[in-house]
């Protein structure tokens, strides 16, 4: 048998036919298909590195906010500090003052009281002389009454002044 | 309980078909000839017989274009059958071109015309081209109305994309690099595919199938030739210098030329084994199932027990021949790609650093 003997007839059209296959296919064909294919994948491997990319800056975006919390939370407690600051300092401003304003108002009222006990003092000290001038003149013009009581009584003056000029 | 159904039921055919066979063989002319059944098969032919009905045998003929040396004819295979002669044409009926057409030389012997005619092997090869190409073709028709970076296509679109990506990537793109890849992707598509659906038609055991396509050494030089000329044409510097200068001792290389002796064995016989190794398998594997499938009518004479259990035996042979044939198909035209992409990857290798 002639087997292995190639028959010149089969290869010729073997030629043609697998010459022509392969031009339709390796023109319209395979490299349609492995481009779209090669295409699809470089898509999909974009999609994963955008969503790779993504991930990461939404766990950037996290720690940034992660971070703006800690912050906000750091300038709430720095303000409500300074508020207690404030407010105390406030409070002891005011607490100064008032005492501030107490003392003088009690001093004011001490003076007043003083002013006012001096000025009743005095007003009784006048009462008292103009009284006790009236009673001395009601006491003298009763003496004086009497000549023995003038005369007492004159005696009794020259002895006081006796007494004050020795 | 469900197998053995099925098994009996196929024995049960198996020997029904048998004692058909008897019957129709009971003329002591019909004495079944394995080698011409196998040889008959696995040779090519000007007809495509399809089978034998009542005695009758149904051959569709086909176009013989033969330039003799009383110039071209062209005539249809029918016309040379059973010994007739057309315009001087006969088939041969014995020795070097047995079964050919030939004419009668001056001094009675045979002389063999230039014939490029549409043999059933040249028919199959033309079913198989259009079948690949508009299966290819089909697929790419999806590509064109969807796009693909969108959606992976589905049904036959995403079977063939996958087959070919899987070629592409996983065979020939480790063998040679991304650029060559690029370059070389449509014809080792071309080859895996072309010889996978030929192995797959030569399977299916009737018309268009059953054609020996891949398991003959014309078809298989052709492929051969086809990559080592995309070896050689397309061989870089280095290929070049490797066999005409490699880094031997100088009295390897000259004055007497050993190395590139042996460097051109190799360059030849690498396509060789291509050639050989695709031819010997697949006509190995055709023969093994038709010797298989023959067993059923040799032993057809021997009464209905031998038989109809040699017909069950030869049956699931012939499954496991079948399936084992499959996986042959496959994996020749997997061989095949990987080899030639592996030979021209090597062609195309840089210098070591």
């Amino acid at each position: 048998m002639n087997l292995m003997l190639p028959d010149s007839g089969l290869i010729f059209w073997m030629t043609i036919i697998f010459a022509i296959v392969f031009f339709i296919l390796a023109k319209f064909g395979f490299p349609i298909i492995t481009g779209m294919v090669d295409r699809r994948t470089k898509r999909i491997d974009d999609a994963i590195a955008a969503a790779r990319q993504a991930e990461e800056s939404l766990a950037g975006l996290a720690k940034e906010q992660e971070r703006l919390l800690e912050e906000a939370k750091a300038e709430q407690k720095r303000i409500l500090q300074e508020a207690a600051a404030q407010r105390d300092s406030m409070i002891a401003k005011a607490q100064e003052e008032a005492r501030q304003a107490a003392g003088r108002i009690m001093d004011e009222a001490r003076t007043r009281i003083r002013e006012e006990k001096e000025a009743a003092l005095k007003d009784i000290r006048k009462e008292v002389a103009v009284l006790s001038v009236t009673i001395a003149e009601k006491v003298i013009r009763k003496e004086l009454s009497t000549d023995t009581g003038q005369m007492e009584h004159i005696d009794k003056m020259i002895d006081d002044a006796a007494g004050l000029s020795s | 309980m469900k197998w053995n159904r099925i098994i009996s039921v196929v024995a049960a055919l198996c020997l029904s078909f048998t004692l058909w066979a008897e019957e129709t063989h009971d003329a002591p002319s019909d004495e079944v000839n394995v080698g011409e059944i196998l040889f008959g098969h696995i040779g090519d032919s000007y007809g495509w017989h399809i089978t034998e009905w009542n005695g009758k045998h149904v051959t569709i003929p086909l176009p013989c274009i033969v330039r003799s040396s009383t110039g071209w004819h062209f005539f249809m295979s029918s016309e040379i059958e059973h010994g007739h002669e057309y315009e001087g044409l006969f088939l041969a009926e014995e020795g070097r071109y047995e079964d050919k057409i030939v004419e009668r030389g001056p001094d009675g012997g045979y002389i063999r015309p230039f014939d490029i005619s549409i043999t059933k092997n040249v028919a199959s090869l033309m079913f198989t081209a259009v079948l690949l190409v508009s299966l290819v073709l089909l697929t790419t028709r999806w590509y064109r109305k969807h796009d693909a970076t969108e959606e992976a296509p589905k049904g036959f679109a995403g079977l063939m994309e996958m087959m070919v990506m899987m070629v592409n990537d996983d065979l020939i793109k480790p063998s040679m690099g991304e650029k060559d890849c690029r370059k070389y992707a449509p014809y080792l598509l071309t080859a895996f595919f072309f010889i996978f659906l030929s192995n797959l038609l030569g399977i299916v055991p009737f018309f268009p199938g059953g054609a020996n396509v891949t398991g003959n050494i014309a078809v298989t030089l052709v492929l051969a030739l086809c990559t080592f000329l995309a070896v050689n044409l397309f061989g870089n510097r280095h290929y070049w210098k490797e066999i005409l200068w490699p880094d031997v001792p100088m009295f390897l290389k000259f004055p007497i030329p050993i190395m590139q002796i042996i460097e051109l064995f190799g360059m030849i016989s690498k396509p060789f084994s291509l050639m050989v190794r695709l031819f010997a398998n697949i006509m190995a594997g055709h023969a093994m199932i038709l010797g298989l499938v023959s067993v059923i009518f040799v032993t057809a004479k021997l009464g209905p027990v031998i038989s109809g259990s040699m017909t069950v035996i030869t049956m699931l042979f012939g499954v496991f021949m079948d399936c084992l044939e499959l996986l042959v198909a496959f994996i020749q035209a997997y061989v095949f790609t990987m080899l030639s992409a592996i030979f021209i990857g090597l062609s195309r290798q840089e210098e070591h650093a």
